[in-house]
């Protein structure tokens, strides 16, 4: 079974360390959420695992299925199976959505081969009924001009054509209405199917309500500082962050 | 995006901006402009070139005698001129061109080659029409002319002559736009009568080959009330010769006449050796649509020139521009919006890709006339600088007399955007793929504007071919 594993990861931006010491394994069909209060720490680890050059690793590892990844540049990372999405996913104009999806799959694919193109907009459509999106959204320029609900549905498009093994998702639920954020979970549900691991990474309760964890960890200045099942997450709902940090100051 | 890289921008204010402005110094290089006006082309020359055209009428002889005068008294561009600010002028030499003649393997050479359908398409080699099919009988029994120059001074004498650079040239290039004058014997000459509409596009195609070849073309589209068509012009040499010493100096008269619709798209893919000019001028009366799109690869430095004049109310003109400049290229590119009626407009948007050392000129100035009220004008120039040491100059302006307008530009110049490097990468696509994406996806804001979808296609193979071969 494959397994991402984050060793005693320690991140910084510039000269500021922001992750401190964060240890997590997530196994293929799991989802894993990661909460806390803003400025905690927990885009930033996504996006360090994800290798966004603005972040520095100082210290651990990533492993996935044994493999580190730090030495990897940002693209090697995706193809050996990683996604992230992302919380502000870039604007590319001029780019429609079928041609990035496509170039994303032949990198792939190599130079040896050549994408099979009607294999291609089967498979491009049949994922886009699932997650109710129109097929007009192919020639669209990726992400320009979408609304938040928009971009965040191109992710989940996006991360169900790429199958990886494992998603980060970065506040993927910030920006939306409940109606968007139903459609989304739901996109997401749909790609629990066993295969995938999952990273979820929220500021609010709510999304767990529609994307249901396996375990729940809470980050507080780099660190997580208490994992449990969906229950903690209630708990922090009831009784807020306020509750967590006073314990932390008490402990 | 931030502006970075070397880029010049004049002040981006919406108040009047005169023009042209004359605060720059340029730096102290010696002035060099000790060489003949006329270069190579003596009078001797000229003299050779007319004796060969008395089968042509006398009017347009004269014309060409007076064009010459011009020609020859008017100086070269000076690096003080302030429509030539920024050109590298001292690259403007006129010695080692020649008017030569067809070679024979070029007969056998075809164009840069466009794939797809077309109503009907004249290639001139060297200054001559190829022989050419005569035109569909369906495109005949509609009124539909379309023939080299040579056959509308003859066959269409009065349409032609109404239309034959009936409007001035005025943004620098006059000495050359009288060359062209002269010299020219190639050129297609469109016309569309009142009412109809032709979708496939007609193409003119024009080569240069040879060392030293000097090319004229001057085409002229004529569309009448309501009528609609598409004319591609593409400029190319076959050979890949790093020395060709090429020269053109090109122009069109473009005329939309009322509640008509025309596409122009030129394709300037010249040799990497070639000096350039080409001169554009279009006229769009009332209620009718201009989309002008011109590409520029080739040369080794060229200048187009393009002025819309809309001159009647509901007159829209779209001028688009691309440009991919390696190496040493220079691109000079200047423009004129005239708004010359009210309730006119325009939309401009000039856009460059820099590599190398290639070097860009855009200068573009909007002038609204006093009773052009409601008009609305806007001018944008956007720089993607892919090295270091390319450099992008950037004079937009405008001129406004009215006082119920509105009038906009901007200029940007840009690298590469990481955060969508990274989202690019995120998804497994290489940085090098993940750069030609974004480039490629530079260039499809403009070529979107394109309804026909073929074209559309042709030319982004076009751009993409020229992009990949020049990038290791």
């Amino acid at each position: 079974m494959s397994q991402l594993v984050i060793q005693d990861l320690h991140v910084s931006i510039g000269d500021k360390p922001v992750v401190k010491s964060v240890s997590l394994t997530i196994k293929q069909g799991e989802v894993h959420a990661v909460m806390g209060p803003n400025g905690t720490g927990k885009s930033t680890l996504a996006k360090a695992i994800a290798g966004h050059p603005d972040y520095t690793i100082t210290q651990g590892d990533v492993l996935l299925d044994g493999r580190s990844l730090l030495a990897m540049e940002p693209d090697e990372r995706a193809r050996a199976g990683l996604f992230l999405a992302f919380q502000y996913p870039s604007e590319i104009p001029g780019v429609s959505i079928a041609n990035f999806i496509r170039a994303a799959l032949q990198a792939r694919l190599g130079e040896s081969a050549e994408l099979d193109a009607t294999g291609y907009y089967k498979k491009l459509y049949e994922k886009m009924d699932l997650l109710k999106i129109d097929r007009k959204f192919t020639s669209r320029s990726v992400n320009d001009g979408f609304s938040g609900g928009e971009k965040k549905r191109c992710e989940i498009l996006q991360l169900a054509m790429l199958d990886p093994k494992f998603a980060l998702m970065d506040e993927t639920d910030s920006g939306l209405d409940i109606d968007a954020l139903r459609v989304v979970a739901d996109g997401v549900n749909k790609l629990r199917t066993g295969q995938l691991g999952i990273l979820l990474i929220t500021h609010y309760q709510r999304l767990l309500n529609y994307i249901v964890p396996d375990f729940v960890h809470v980050m507080h200045e780099g660190h997580i500082v208490r994992s449990g099942d969906k229950s903690l997450a209630l708990e922090l709902e009831a009784k807020g962050y306020a509750w967590l940090k006073k314990e932390l100051v008490h402990a | 995006m931030a502006e970075t890289g070397k880029s010049a921008c004049a002040p981006q204010n919406l108040s009047a901006l005169r023009y042209p402005t004359s605060e720059i110094q340029m730096s102290a290089l010696p002035d060099i402009q000790t060489a003949a006006p006329t270069g190579a082309f003596t009078p001797d020359v000229f003299a050779s070139h007319l004796a060969g055209l008395g089968h042509l009428p006398q009017w347009w002889l004269d014309r060409k005698r007076e064009a010459w005068n011009r020609f020859s008294a008017l100086p070269l561009p000076q690096r003080t001129d302030e429509l030539w600010r920024f050109s590298s002028v001292q690259g403007i030499r006129l010695e080692r061109a020649h008017l030569s003649a067809v070679p024979g393997q070029a007969l056998a050479l075809r164009p840069t080659p466009l794939d797809f359908a077309q109503s009907a398409s004249l290639t001139f080699t060297n200054n001559r029409a190829l022989p050419a099919g005569s035109l569909p009988s369906d495109l005949r029994e509609k009124g539909v002319i379309f023939c080299p120059l040579e056959e509308a001074l003859t066959q269409h004498a009065d349409l032609f002559r109404q239309h034959f650079m009936a409007q001035p040239v005025n943004l620098g290039s006059e000495k050359f736009a009288a060359l062209n004058a002269a010299l020219t014997t190639s050129g297609a000459f469109l016309y569309v009568p009142r009412g109809v509409e032709i979708a496939p596009p007609f193409v003119a195609a024009h080569v240069a080959s040879g060392e030293g070849a000097a090319v004229f073309p001057h085409t002229i589209v004529v569309l009448e009330d309501n009528a609609k068509a598409i004319l591609v012009e593409s400029f190319s040499s076959p050979e890949s010769s790093p020395a060709s010493g090429h020269f053109a100096a090109g122009q069109n008269d473009l005329f939309a006449g009322p509640g008509s619709q025309l596409t122009y798209v030129g394709a300037q893919d010249w040799s990497r050796d070639a000096l350039a000019f080409q001169l554009n001028s279009t006229v769009v009366q009332r209620d009718a649509r201009v989309l002008s799109l011109n590409i520029h690869l080739g040369g080794r430095q060229s200048r187009h020139e393009s002025h819309s004049r809309l001159q009647g109310p509901g007159a829209h003109s779209e001028m688009l521009a691309l440009t991919v400049a390696h190496g040493a290229q220079e691109f000079d590119q200047r423009t004129l919006q005239s708004h010359q009626a009210p309730h006119t407009s325009s939309n401009l948007l000039y856009k460059n890709a820099l590599l190398d050392q290639a070097r860009t000129i855009f200068s573009g100035l909007i002038i609204v006339d006093p009773d052009a009220q409601k008009t609305d004008a806007y001018q944008s120039n956007r720089n993607l600088l892919l090295s270091d040491d390319a450099e992008a100059n950037s004079l937009p302006g405008l001129e406004i007399q009215a006082n119920d307008v509105r009038c906009s530009h901007g200029a940007t110049s840009s690298h590469v955007d990481e955060e969508q490097m990274f989202y690019l990468e995120s998804r497994g696509i290489p940085p090098v793929v993940a750069r030609e994406l974004l480039v490629f996806g530079f260039f499809e804001e403009v070529l979107n504007k394109l309804e026909n979808e073929e074209l559309h296609a042709t030319l982004r193979e076009l751009i993409q071919t020229k992009f990949k071969h020049q990038t290791p």
